[in-house]
């Protein structure tokens, strides 16, 4: 209910006497009302701002958090204050609401900032006053404009195609996002110089050129070489064909595609070719076919898709229809009405060249343009002065709508050019976003090295420990309880994708791997790998995983262990961890020794043991010493 | 010859219609060829025009923000107004504040009157009978409540005894306050309560009920049969209805 309601309930009840002496029932009894009616103030601490305020101000609105008894949970024992977290500078404005009954939206605020602290308070930010109503629209609108760049930015497409695309949808892509592949950027260039092609060709053609031997009239170049004009008309029209029926085949929605703006332009830059095909050499028709020679310039739209300025351009003029249309109106109007009127003052003159209404429209728009051509000159004094009047009016109402497109377009421009710095910096933020998450799984593998699994009393777990929040212990731990519960053990990206590339290439003893080929294996060797995991847990029977427990417990033991020995009776998942700190060749070792027979010392189940410090050399940074592989090859 | 008055900036000629200024001859003398002096040009009726018109906003705006500041009504002190109701210093305190904060002229006039109440009732329509309500609280009949008036009323239905009570019901209903309730006054008390009922009633409210109602309401009141109901028969049919009797407790807690 609105502001004032809660003040004027005591009033509306109390004048409910009148009715009593007409009912026709008996009247309900009245609501007992526990709490205490007298009025006190309430202290609210926010943040340590402390306002004071009438319980009854509070009471205005209850269905807002302040209103109702939710502020109770807030409520502090000790310090007989309400206590809220939260931006005390907002809370003045919030306050000031429950006080004035009008919510005033403070303009040096984040508008997000402020919905939240609306959204916390249950305020409904409808109810903000006309005064700031406004403003608080339009900021939020360009927020949410600037949010839907920002994800659509995301969304481009930049992200990877995911390993299942068909062929239509890497074609879509391409055609798309040019920069993402090779081929679609060379074929970007490709359509680009075509269509360049096509339009410099239909210029060319009408320049006069040096005429044919025994003739005199200057021959336009295109009919002088009309062959080749032709062979390169029609090239460019095959290549804009061929190019729009692929993206007609690889776009997701055809029919959306069909509608589109950039596909109708393609059309139209082709169909006059196929037109001309069809059409016979008729006398009368090749009139008409003539004229569609011209739909041929309009090839030059196709640069559009290759121009961020002239889609800018493109939608500045859609953003600002109704001012042009305003434009287009008035000046229709102030057209007709000059017109008409010089055309009436000019009527006595002899030989005048404002022969009618409609030629004297020429005279108007040249005038109301500024340009002035004079071959339209009034002579009558009459003539003259509404002729002048014309020009100074045309100059006011050209000026008037101009200023509003241009606002537009910079807004419009401005926005290209922050999507295009949130996209050049999205690469940046991916990085790091990715950086701080492997941060956070480092961590966690690193306290399961630092032997944070055992609730040891060994000096150095207890020193680690200390340096942990307890944040990160719980967090830890919940991790290994996921662990636990799928049977699976976390690691991290370079392991695993060097154990992919182990798998991938079985047993090839080739020193030569290049990292683009061990990623470029990830995908596929991915599923190996989930077979082999598959295999091994499927196959681990009790004697499978002991026997791969005391493989790698041996391995282990003839390394040099860095930090304390670890005793031999765990299960099989803790003994795996340390194997994690070590190379993947243990893994592989590991997983490597499932299909031979179990009692396989590791020495024969390390068939490719020379290519694996080769590969670790390669990959491996400096984190674990080649000490170890070293020692591991030898085994 | 005196200069033309000076009235709202602008020079008119003075009530007799004779022209100011020098450069014209008074009554029915010569003609003589008008100077092009100041006077003069202040005499042309074009420039009289252009000047009022542009010092006439002028004044009226200054006019208009003598009347706002004037409008604001304080009310009287603290204690004459314990005196007069039977609230505390404290009720009295709180009331006043949330007074305040709705109408900080101090005044209620019925517009607003009428729009606060309407929102109590939101399915019907409430403007008719906060048009009666007002009138009732609007004792002195100048078109604005002032808080006393607020307060007072207040005091009577919340605190006062039951005569009390049923003597402000009887001038609720007494549209005209001239001590007898006639039944056209009670028909449209009737029809505007069930205004605010609205449409969507259970059962719906037919066009006979309101009258109805009132014809058994005078059954039970008009004792002599008159046609109109005094205070007196009023107050004695309320006495001995014993519903009636037991409900007028009912909002005594409200405050």
């Amino acid at each position: 209910m609105a502001a004032g309601v809660a003040t004027w309930m005591p009033f509306a009840r109390a004048a409910a006497v009148g009715w009593l002496p007409l009912a026709q029932q008996t009247m309900p009894k009245p609501p007992v009302d526990k709490t205490s009616r007298s009025d006190e103030i309430l202290f609210v601490n926010v943040s340590g701002l402390r306002f004071q305020t009438w319980k009854n101000t509070l009471d205005r609105y209850p269905d807002t958090l302040l209103g109702s008894s939710e502020k109770e949970f807030f409520y502090n024992e000790e310090t007989q204050e309400y206590f809220f977290d939260r931006d005390p500078e907002m809370f003045r404005h919030i306050l000031n609401f429950f006080r004035t009954g009008k919510l005033h939206y403070p303009r040096h605020e984040c508008i997000q900032a402020f919905e939240e602290e609306l959204a916390f308070y249950g305020i409904i930010p409808e109810i903000i006053g006309d005064c700031c109503m406004e403003e608080y629209r339009d900021r939020k609108k360009e927020n949410q404009e600037r949010l839907a760049e920002d994800t659509e930015a995301e969304n481009a497409g930049d992200a990877p195609l995911p390993p299942d695309a068909t062929l239509r949808d890497k074609l879509w892509r391409a055609f798309e996002n040019p920069h993402t592949s090779t081929m679609a950027l060379v074929f970007y260039y490709v359509t680009g110089f075509f269509i360049a092609v096509s339009v410099i060709a239909n210029v060319v053609e009408t320049v006069p050129c040096r005429p044919l031997k025994g003739s005199i009239k200057d021959l336009p170049c295109g009919e002088k070489f009309s062959v080749a004009f032709s062979c390169l008309d029609t090239a460019c029209v095959l290549i804009f064909s061929c190019e729009y029926l692929m993206r007609l085949y690889a776009a997701p929605s055809r029919c959306d595609f069909a509608r589109s703006v950039m596909s109708v332009i393609d059309v139209v830059a082709i169909l006059p070719f196929y037109i001309g095909l069809i059409m016979p050499e008729n006398e009368e028709v090749s009139g008409a076919f003539v004229t569609l020679r011209v739909f041929r310039v309009f090839r030059i739209f196709k640069f559009s898709r290759h121009s961020q300025g002239l889609r800018i351009l493109g939608c500045t003029l859609q953003a600002c229809a109704s001012e042009l249309g305003f434009l287009l109106f008035s000046l229709t109007m102030a057209v007709i009405i000059f017109a008409t009127v010089m055309f009436y003052a000019e009527k006595g003159t002899k030989g005048t060249t404002f022969s009618s209404i409609p030629a004297s429209f020429w005279y108007t728009i040249v005038t109301m343009t500024t340009l002035g051509y004079g071959d339209m000159v009034p002579d009558s004094i009459a003539g003259k002065i509404f002729g002048s009047i014309c020009s100074l009016s045309g100059v006011l109402v050209i000026a008037l709508p101009v200023p509003v497109i241009v606002s537009n377009f910079a807004r419009i421009y401005h926005q290209n050019q922050r999507a295009d710095k949130m996209r050049a910096q999205q690469k940046v933020r991916q990085a790091r976003i990715r950086m701080a998450k492997k941060g956070a799984t480092n961590a966690f593998l690193q306290h399961k090295e630092d032997g944070g699994l055992q609730g040891g009393d060994s000096d150095s777990t207890a020193f680690c420990v200390k340096n942990r929040s307890a944040f990160e212990h719980q967090h830890h731990h919940l991790l290994q309880c996921l662990e636990k519960t799928t049977n699976h053990e976390f690691t991290d990206e370079v392991t695993y994708s060097e154990v992919c590339m182990m798998d991938s290439m079985g047993f090839r003893t080739s020193r030569s791997t290049s990292l683009s080929s061990q990623q470029g294996a990830t995908t596929t060797c991915c599923s190996r790998r989930a077979k082999r995991r598959a295999i091994r847990l499927a196959n681990s029977t009790v004697s499978v995983s002991r026997g791969s427990v005391q493989e790698l417990d041996t391995l282990h033991v003839t390394k040099t262990p860095v930090g304390t020995q670890y005793p031999q009776s765990r299960s099989s998942l803790n003994a795996r961890t340390e194997d994690l700190k070590l190379n993947c060749t243990d893994y592989t070792a590991a997983i490597i020794s499932i299909p031979t027979p179990p009692a396989n010392s590791p020495d024969e189940s390390l068939p490719n043991s020379p290519a694996i410090p080769g590969i670790l050399r390669n990959s491996r940074s400096s984190i674990y010493n080649t000490q170890e592989t070293v020692k591991i090859s030898s085994l | 010859m005196q200069d033309g008055k000076v009235v709202d900036g602008s020079l008119l000629g003075d009530a007799n219609g004779v022209e100011p200024g020098p450069g014209r001859v008074k009554e029915s003398g010569k003609w003589q060829k008008p100077q092009f002096t100041h006077k003069a040009l202040m005499n042309c009726c074009l420039i009289k025009w252009i000047i009022t018109s542009r010092t006439t906003p002028d004044k009226d705006s200054s006019d208009s923000d003598l009347e706002l500041s004037i409008v604001r009504h304080q009310p009287e002190g603290l204690d004459q107004l314990q005196v007069q109701t039977k609230f505390t210093k404290k009720e009295l305190q709180s009331l006043y504040r949330g007074f305040k904060n709705e109408c900080p002229s101090g005044l209620v006039d019925e517009e607003t009157f009428k729009t606060i109440y309407s929102q109590f009732f939101p399915q019907g329509d409430a403007t008719t009978y906060a048009h009666f309500l007002f009138n009732a609280f609007d004792m002195d009949r100048n078109g604005s409540i002032r808080f006393e008036d607020f307060v007072i009323g207040l005091s009577v239905l919340l605190r006062g005894s039951v005569t009390e009570k049923l003597n402000w019901a009887f001038n609720l209903y007494d549209i005209n306050k001239d001590g007898y309730i006639t039944k056209e006054e009670m028909l449209a008390i009737m029809k505007s309560i069930y205004d605010m009922m609205g449409r969507y009633t259970y059962p719906s409210v037919r066009d006979e009920a309101p009258s109805e109602h009132v014809d058994k309401f005078f059954q039970k009141m008009d004792r002599n049969r008159d046609g109109v109901v005094t205070i007196e028969e009023f107050i004695e049919t309320c006495q001995k209805d014993e519903n009636i009797m037991n409900s007028m407790q009912l909002f005594e807690n409200v405050l």
